[in-house]
């Protein structure tokens, strides 16, 4: 049991994840600790340390949740609520997936459209990649709030205008990687499609295609997380009331940090189950194809 | 006698042939004043130190680089005009089977883009895959099979268009001795067996002696041919004919032709 253990990965997470969780402790004494004292020193009364470091882990509103406080949170709001309910994180987080999977689906069509045009058109190659590049270098935060005001004024609403933010995020490293996948094929390759006079399109779908595809995943990896990133971001200007987002707004309107945590984590293990599902389908097709091992 | 009487129809042909690359540090003369003819049927070998054109001319009789200079013509035609007559079948240095293909779709490969039916595709794969000993590899992925037997398999999807000419730029350079003697020995049965002429580039003495009926010796800076050299050791060539004088005098003279034809001060 311990040499299986020894030799796995689990020991070191689980040795990282400890140190996490007493530093993470460490900061909400830290934290914490002054309101406790302002609120003794108000009620001109004496607190020793020992009283401070209980009341620390229970404050209603604390600077720095305690992880159990978290943890309590998000049982409350999964487990024992119907996942139709507003109050519901599952409720929130299916909004949020469901536009973050919409956004990763255009993202990823987009990606490959523009790789294809780059790939294949020097004028496209010249012309598009600046603006690509330049695209992902205004701040998500400042371009959303125009993206769906601009929509919005022309009657497109509700899970649309977010994905389409997903899809401002995804596309980037999709279509990058697919830029690269797509001219992977070397010489010598390209040279044997040649002396058998091959068409474009069959050198693309004979060759270039299938050498693209575990470009493609890396991308999509990537992309998917981005897409995540994309629809939550997507629910903050809109003052929508509901999606990740918006618990995540409501939270630090009312001061509520435990909520916006809560938030956080469901948002964290969203993308890792998200990323780890591509990954599955990745290994998938790679074998499927034959080019794994 | 000469071989070269023997068969008479020539298919490849250059006058003056030369290929100038423009670089930065000026031209480059691939090749300069290539005068060569080769016949039907024949086994030659491109023999010179790297910066020879020696895969360069392969590359221009298999129109995959343009002559600057001079001309050349492949069975009556442009090479263009082979190539697009699928006259050849090239075997590169690597086998470059695809990875996402098991071997019979890699020999398919050319067969897809010719567009044959898949009858006639099938007839073609089991046909070459026997004629290069790799019947029951079929479903095999290229990672489970050894290096020489992957290059094999590359000779196998030469074959399958059925050309009339191998051009082959150093297939076996990458493979261990023993492999290599191995596929030379194959080589030449392959050869014996289907009668097309072959083009083979290499920079071993032994390999362009053992396999060859006629040997150029080229020189680099200009590329260019030094010396043709006949290697008329019969039809019937076993491996222990390299120990003969006969395949020694040849191997000298080949080895004699590179001393000249190139300065190792420059």
């Amino acid at each position: 049991m311990l040499t299986t253990l020894s030799k796995g990965s689990t020991i070191p997470i689980l040795t990282i994840t400890a140190a996490i969780i007493v530093f993470w402790y460490a900061c909400v004494v830290w934290l914490n600790a002054p309101f406790e004292r302002d609120q003794a020193e108000r009620a001109n009364a004496e607190i020793t340390f020992s009283q401070i470091l209980s009341k620390t882990m229970e404050q209603k509103r604390p600077v720095l949740p305690a992880p159990h406080q978290v943890i309590v949170e998000i049982w409350n709001t999964t487990v024992m609520k119907n996942v139709t309910s507003k109050r519901s994180l599952v409720y929130h987080a299916w909004i949020t997936l469901s536009s973050t999977l919409l956004g990763f689906a255009f993202g990823t069509l987009l990606g490959i459209a523009l790789a294809v045009g780059i790939v294949h058109s020097q004028t496209l190659d010249k012309s598009l990649m600046p603006w690509i590049i330049t695209s992902q270098t205004i701040p998500i935060l400042a371009i959303a709030p125009m993206i769906i005001v601009v929509l919005n004024a022309v009657g497109i609403q509700g899970l649309l205008p977010k994905a389409f933010i997903s899809m401002y995020l995804s596309f980037f490293p999709v279509a990058v990687g697919m830029v690269k996948g797509l001219r992977s094929p070397d010489i010598m390759q390209l040279d044997l499609m040649h002396t058998y006079n091959a068409s474009k399109a069959q050198l693309f779908w004979k060759l270039r295609w299938p050498s693209s595809i575990p470009f493609l995943f890396t991308s999509l990896k990537v992309a998917i997380a981005a897409s995540l990133v994309g629809a939550i971001v997507g629910e903050l200007p809109t003052g929508a009331i509901s999606g990740l987002g918006a618990r995540l707004l409501a939270g630090s309107y009312y001061g509520q940090t435990i909520q916006i945590w809560s938030a956080l984590f469901m948002a964290a293990f969203l993308a890792a189950t998200l990323v780890w599902l591509v990954g599955v389908i990745d290994r998938r097709v790679l074998k499927q194809m034959g080019m794994a091992q | 006698m000469n071989k070269t009487e023997k068969m008479t129809t020539p298919v490849i042909q250059t006058d003056k042939l030369s290929l100038t690359f423009e670089t930065n540090d000026g031209p480059v003369h691939a090749l300069s004043d290539i005068d060569l003819t080769i016949n039907e049927g024949e086994f030659v070998s491109f023999i010179g130190p790297s910066g020879c054109g020696k895969t360069t001319l392969l590359r221009v009789i298999a129109d995959l680089e343009q002559p600057t200079g001079g001309e050349i013509t492949v069975e009556g035609g442009t090479p263009r005009e082979a190539r697009l007559n699928r006259a050849y079948g090239y075997v590169f240095q690597a086998a470059g089977l695809y990875p996402w293909r098991t071997i019979e779709k890699n020999i398919a490969l050319p067969l897809e883009v010719m567009g044959l039916s898949k009858q006639e595709q099938q007839e073609r794969i089991a046909r070459n895959l026997a004629l290069v000993d790799l019947d029951g590899f079929e479903k095999k992925y290229p990672w489970q099979l050894s290096g020489g037997m992957q290059q094999r398999a590359s000779i196998a999807r030469a074959l399958a268009v059925e050309p009339d000419m191998l051009l082959m730029d150093e297939p076996f350079g990458a493979l261990d001795e023993i492999v290599r003697d191995h596929l030379n020995e194959q080589l030449l049965l392959l050869w014996a067996k289907t009668k097309k002429t072959v083009v083979f580039v290499t920079h071993s003495i032994p390999e362009a002696v053992f396999l060859s009926t006629r040997i150029v010796v080229m020189s680099p800076r200009p590329g260019r041919i030094h010396e043709i050299i006949d290697c008329d050791l019969g039809d019937e060539r076993p491996l222990e004919i390299r120990e003969t004088t006969k395949f020694l005098e040849i191997a000298h003279q080949v080895r004699e032709g590179l001393r000249l034809g190139h300065s190792y001060d420059e």
